[in-house]
C-alpha cells in the first residue's frame, strides 16, 4: 500500500498544481516533495535487507493480457526510490530563486516525472514498467522543450525520438518474452525469469532489451543526444535527467536483462563491457577539453554512466553492488554539480572556463561545497564516489585485467577534468564577470548542504547502503548461474 | 440487423425533414438516429444469425465493428455545425442523409456474408463518400477532389468486381463458407483454379485501394486534402475501420487456407505502405495533407494484424480501428476550428503554421490535439499504444519479426512528425487570436480525448469484449 502510496503522492498533488496560481505553486510542490521524501525513510527504515519484495501489492489491471499493476520495492529497487525522493524536493527547493513563467505547469510537469520516476523502480510487471519508463519521458520533454535554451526544439526532439527508438525495441522484446510465458500468458516479471530460452533467442533478446536501456543511459555510441539536451534544457530538467532517470536505463540492466537473459549477457556481455569502458575513456577525453562547464558535467556523466555499465556486466557480487550504489552517489554529485554551474551562470551569464575565475575570493561557501562535490565525483576516499568506483573497478577487474586497467584510467582522467574546472573557476584571478559574485544565499545553502552531508554519510559509512542491496544482488546472481 | 434497416429508414425520414430547412432540427434528429441505431445494434450482441437469405452474418465480430463506425459517426456528425445554414450549404438535409447511407453501407461491408453484400456495401458507401467529398461546390480543389475519387474509385470497384467474377468462376460460390470450403480442399488435392488466385489478387486490390494501401493510396491525400475537413474526418476513420473489417473476413474467413499464397504479397504491401505513409507524412507542409499520408501509415499497421492472421489478429484490429478513430476525430475536429480562423492564401490555413501558439490561445484545443497525436504516434497512457501493442503482439505471435522491425522504425518517424504539430502549438509564437469554440463542439472533442485516455489506461473495456 505504501508503494503505491509513494507513486500516487506526487501525481495527485500534479493535478492540484495545475489548478494553482502564484507562489503558492513552488511551496505546494516542494511541501508535496518533501511529505513524500518522509514516506520514503519511513519504508526504507522498516525495510528488511533481504531477497523479498515489500510493501507489495498488486491487482490485475488489463485481465485479458495477463498484465497486473504489481509494484513492491526490493533489494534492487529500495535504493532508487531513495535517490528519486531524495532528489526531487531539492531540485525543487534549488529552483525557488529562479522564476519560471507559468510555474503551475512546471511543477506540476516535474512531479509527473517523479511519480513514474518511482514507478519504474518498484513496478514488478514488465508492461507497467514500460509504462512508466515512457510515461517518465512525456515530462522531461515537455519541460526541457518549454523552459529550455535557444536550441531547444531540435535538441529535446532528437532526445525524444532517440529514447522512442529504443523503448520501442525494449518493447518487441517485453511482447516476445510474453508470449514465451505458458498457459494464459503473464507479464509478471517473475514469470519472465522463470523462461527458458534456447541461446539464440537470448541473444536476439539481449540486443532488443539492452539498446532500449543504453540509449537512456547513455553507453557509447548512442550517447549523441545526451549532451545537447543536458546542456539546452533547464538546469532542474538536467538534475532530473542525469540525477534520476539515466539511472533508469542501468536499473533496467539489473532487473531486466541480467535475469531474463542470462545466457545473452554471456554471450554479448563482453561487447557490452567494451562499448562502456570505450565510452569512459571517450567521454573523459572530451570533458578535458570543454570550455562550457555544463557541457563538461555532461561529459563526466558520461563517462562515469559507462564505468556503471561495465560494472554490471561484469557480473560479480561487487560490480554490481558497486553499480547500484554508485547510482545513489552519482545521482547526488552530478545534481550538485549542475545546481553549482546554475548558480555561476544566473550570477555571471557565463559557463565558460576562459571567462571565469577566482570565485572562491568572494564567495568561500560556494568554493567548498563546489569542491565536496567534485571531490566525491572524482572517488576521492572518503566520498561517496570512492565506494562506488572502488567496487565498480573491482568487479571489471575480475572480470578482465586489461579491461579494468582501461576502465581505471578514469580515475586519472576524472581528476583532469574536474581539477581543472575547478582550477579555472574557483581560483587564478577574478575576470569582469566575477568582480560581483555574491556567496550563497540561505536556500542554496539549504539544497546544497543535504547533498554535502551524503557525500560524506556514504563515503565514511557505506555498510548501511550496501547492506540494503546485498543479499537481493546474491540472489541475482545465483540465480544467473 | 435492425441498425441496418433502421439507417436506411432514417436516411430517408431525414431528407423529410429536410424541408423544414432547420439545422437546429436536422443535427439532433441525425444524433438521434445515429443513437437509435447504435442501441437496436447492441441488441445483436451474442446473437449469432444470418439475414438476407445468408447474405449479412450478425455476429460479435459484427457488432463490435458496427459500434465503431456508429460511434465514430456520431462525433463526426456531432462536430458537423460547419454545414446548413449558409448560403454554401443550402441543403443540409441531403447531407445527412448521405452519411446515414453511407454508415448503413460500412456495415454491410462489416457483416457481409457473400460476396455481392460486399459490392454493395463498398459502393453504398463509396458513392456517399464521392458525393461528400464534393459538396463544397464553390472550391475547386473540393471540385477536382470528389472527380478523382470519383474516377479512381470506380476503377477499384471494377476490379473489385472483376475478381468476384473470377472467384465465382472458380469456387462456383459467392458465399464466404462456400468459398473457404473450396479453398481449403482444392489446396489439399492440389487443384487449385488459376481463376482462383487471379480473383483474389483482384479483390484484394480493390479492398487495399478502399483501405488507402499503398501502392494503391494515390488518391488519398489529394482527396484527404479537397475534402471539407468533416468529411475527411470521417472518411478516414469509418472507411478504414468497414474496410479493414471486410479485409480481414475475406483473409481470414475465405481465403484463410490459401495464407501461403497471399501471406506474403500482403507483407510486401504491407512494408510499402508503412515506408510510403511514414516517410512522404514527414516531408508534408500542410497538416491535413500529413494526416493523409499518416492514415496510410495506420493501415499499414492494420495490415499487420491481417497478415498476422493469427488469434489474436480480430480483436487488435478491433482495438486499433477504435483508438484510431477516436484520435482522428479528435484531430480534425480541431484542425477545423482553428483552419477556419487563420487564413492562407485566400483558403483557410491547414498548414502547421497555423497552430503556432494555440496552447497560449486555446489550451484546451491544444489539449486535445496533443492527446490526439500521442495517441496517433503510440505513446503510453494512450488508447493508440496499446492498438500498437495489441497488433505488435500479433504479429510476434505469428513471427513476422522483419515486418516488426520496419513497423518499429516506422513508428519513430510517425513521431517526428506528429510532434511537430505539438512543437507549433506549445513552442511557437502565437499570433494572439484566439480561437473560440462552441460548447458543443468542446464536449465532443472532450468525449473524444476522454475516451482516448481511458482506454489508454484501462484497454481491458475493449479488449475483454472479445
Amino acid at each position: 500500500m505504501l508503494t503505491l502510496v509513494l507513486i500516487l503522492i506526487p501525481l495527485l498533488v500534479a493535478l492540484v498544481l495545475l489548478a494553482l496560481r502564484g507562489g503558492a505553486v513552488k511551496r505546494v510542490a516542494l511541501i508535496a516533495s518533501l511529505a513524500e521524501l518522509a514516506l520514503a525513510v519511513y519504508v526504507l527504515a522498516s525495510f528488511q535487507p533481504d531477497t523479498t519484495s515489500q510493501f507489495s501489492l498488486s491487482y490485475h489491471w488489463i485481465k485479458s493480457a495477463g498484465v497486473q499493476f504489481a509494484i513492491g520495492i526490493d533489494g534492487i529497487s529500495v535504493l532508487l526510490v531513495l535517490l528519486s525522493t531524495l532528489l526531487v524536493p531539492l531540485i525543487i527547493l534549488s529552483t525557488f530563486n529562479h522564476s519560471y513563467r507559468n510555474p503551475s505547469s512546471f511543477y506540476a510537469l516535474i512531479l509527473f516525472m517523479q511519480s513514474a520516476l518511482v514507478g519504474v523502480f518498484v513496478a514488478k510487471d514488465a508492461f507497467l514498467f514500460y509504462f512508466f519508463f515512457e510515461a517518465a519521458l512525456i515530462p522531461i520533454y515537455f519541460i526541457a522543450a518549454l523552459w529550455g535554451g535557444e536550441n531547444r526544439i531540435k535538441v529535446t526532439f532528437k532526445f525524444f525520438i532517440y529514447t522512442i527508438f529504443g523503448s520501442l525495441f525494449m518493447l518487441l522484446g517485453l511482447v516476445y518474452l510474453y508470449l514465451q510465458t505458458p498457459g494464459t500468458h503473464s507479464s509478471l516479471l517473475t514469470a519472465f525469469y522463470g523462461l527458458n530460452l534456447s541461446a539464440s533467442q537470448q541473444g536476439f533478446l539481449f540486443w532488443a532489451l539492452f539498446i532500449g536501456f543504453a540509449i537512456k543511459m547513455p553507453v557509447f555510441p548512442f550517447h549523441t543526444w545526451q549532451p545537447d539536451t543536458y546542456v539546452e534544457s533547464p538546469t532542474p530538467a538536467t538534475m532530473l535527467l542525469a540525477g534520476i532517470m539515466l539511472k533508469m536505463g542501468t536499473y533496467g540492466l539489473i532487473r531486466i536483462v541480467l535475469p531474463i537473459v542470462p545466457e545473452g549477457v554471456q554471450q554479448w556481455g563482453l561487447v557490452a563491457i567494451v562499448l562502456a569502458v570505450i565510452g569512459i575513456v571517450y567521454g573523459s577525453i572530451i570533458a578535458i577539453q570543454q570550455q562550457d562547464m555544463k557541457r563538461l558535467v555532461a561529459y563526466s556523466s558520461f563517462a562515469h554512466v559507462g564505468l556503471m555499465a561495465a560494472g554490471i556486466f561484469s557480473l560479480t557480487l561487487d560490480g554490481l553492488q558497486g553499480s547500484l550504489i554508485q547510482m545513489l552517489a552519482h545521482g547526488i554529485n552530478v545534481v550538485g554539480l549542475f545546481f553549482i554551474v546554475e548558480i555561476i551562470f544566473s550570477r555571471t551569464q557565463s559557463r565558460d572556463l576562459t571567462q571565469l575565475g577566482g570565485i572562491t575570493q568572494n564567495s568561500p561557501v560556494l568554493s567548498v561545497f563546489f569542491i565536496i562535490m567534485v571531490l566525491g565525483s572524482v572517488a576521492l576516499p572518503l566520498t561517496n564516489g570512492f565506494i562506488g568506483e572502488f567496487l565498480l573497478l573491482k568487479g571489471v577487474f575480475t572480470y578482465n585485467t586489461w579491461l579494468g586497467v582501461i576502465a581505471g584510467t578514469t580515475i586519472i582522467l576524472g581528476a583532469v577534468y574536474m581539477l581543472r574546472m575547478v582550477q579555472k573557476s574557483m581560483f587564478g584571478l577574478q575576470t569582469t564577470v566575477t568582480e560581483q559574485f555574491t556567496d550563497l544565499n540561505l536556500n542554496e545553502i539549504l539544497v546544497l548542504a543535504p547533498l554535502a552531508v551524503f557525500v560524506f554519510w556514504i563515503g565514511l559509512f557505506p555498510n548501511g547502503f550496501l547492506k540494503l542491496t546485498e543479499p537481493a544482488v546474491a540472489e541475482l546472481l545465483r540465480a544467473m548461474k | 440487423m435492425l441498425s441496418i434497416i433502421s439507417l436506411s429508414i432514417f436516411g430517408i425520414l431525414n431528407l423529410f425533414l429536410g424541408f423544414l430547412k432547420s439545422r437546429q432540427v436536422l443535427l439532433p434528429a441525425t444524433l438521434l438516429f445515429l443513437l437509435v441505431a447504435l442501441v437496436l445494434n447492441s441488441l445483436d450482441w451474442n446473437d449469432q444469425a444470418l439475414y438476407f437469405s445468408d447474405m449479412l452474418r450478425v455476429n460479435n465480430l459484427f457488432v463490435n465493428f458496427s459500434a465503431i463506425v456508429l460511434v465514430t459517426s456520431l462525433f463526426v456528425v456531432s462536430l458537423s455545425r460547419s454545414f446548413g445554414g449558409d448560403d454554401e450549404h443550402t441543403h443540409p438535409a441531403e447531407y445527412y442523409a448521405i452519411l446515414l447511407f453511407s454508415v448503413a453501407g460500412a456495415m454491410m461491408m462489416i457483416g457481409f456474408e457473400n460476396l455481392i453484400m460486399l459490392f454493395v456495401g463498398v459502393e453504398v458507401l463509396s458513392v456517399a463518400m464521392y458525393v461528400l467529398t464534393g459538396t463544397d461546390k464553390r472550391n475547386l480543389r473540393s471540385n477536382e477532389a470528389a472527380l478523382k475519387y470519383f474516377l479512381m474509385g470506380s476503377f477499384a470497384t471494377g476490379i473489385l468486381l472483376f475478381g468476384v467474377a473470377m472467384i465465382y468462376g472458380a469456387t462456383g460460390s459467392f458465399k464466404l463458407g462456400g468459398i473457404a470450403t473450396y479453398v481449403e480442399v482444392a489446396i489439399r488435392y492440389g487443384s487449385v483454379s488459376p481463376l482462383l488466385y487471379v480473383g483474389l489478387l483482384l479483390l484484394f486490390i480493390g479492398m487495399l485501394f478502399k483501405v488507402s494501401a499503398a501502392p494503391f493510396h494515390f488518391w488519398t491525400p489529394d482527396v484527404y486534402e479537397g475534402a471539407p475537413t468533416i468529411f475527411t474526418a470521417f472518411m478516414s476513420t469509418v472507411v478504414k475501420t468497414a474496410g479493414f473489417a471486410a479485409l480481414y473476413k475475406l483473409a481470414s474467413v475465405a481465403f484463410g487456407g490459401a495464407y501461403g499464397f497471399w501471406a506474403q504479397t500482403m507483407a510486401i504491401i504491407t512494408v510499402l505502405t508503412l515506408l510510403v505513409g511514414n516517410i512522404t507524412a514527414a516531408y508534408q507542409s500542410s497538416f491535413k495533407r500529413m494526416m493523409g499520408y499518416s492514415s496510410i501509415s495506420h493501415a499499414g499497421y492494420l495490415l499487420l494484424g491481417v497478415v498476422a492472421n493469427v488469434s489474436a489478429s480480430p480483436s487488435a484490429i478491433l482495438f486499433y480501428s477504435l483508438a484510431y478513430s477516436l484520435a482522428t476525430v479528435s484531430a480534425f475536429g480541431v484542425l477545423m476550428v482553428v483552419s477556419e480562423k487563420k487564413l492562407y492564401e485566400g483558403g483557410a490555413d491547414e498548414r502547421y503554421e497555423a497552430f503556432n501558439g494555440l496552447a497560449k490561445t486555446n489550451p484546451l484545443l491544444a489539449f486535445v490535439m496533443t492527446i490526439s497525436m500521442l495517441s496517433l504516434a503510440g505513446i503510453p497512457l494512450t488508447a493508440g499504444f496499446w492498438g500498437k501493442f495489441f497488433i505488435f503482439s500479433a504479429a510476434v505471435q505469428a513471427n513476422l519479426t522483419s515486418l516488426l522491425v520496419i513497423a518499429v522504425l516506422m513508428s519513430c518517424v510517425g513521431i517526428y512528425y506528429y510532434f511537430r504539430v505539438i512543437i507549433s502549438m506549445y513552442l511557437k509564437p502565437s499570433d494572439n487570436n484566439p480561437v473560440i469554440v462552441s460548447n458543443g463542439f468542446k464536449l465532443t472533442l472532450l468525449l473524444t480525448t476522454a475516451l482516448t485516455l481511458l482506454l489508454g489506461v484501462f484497454p481491458d473495456l475493449v479488449k475483454n469484449i472479445f
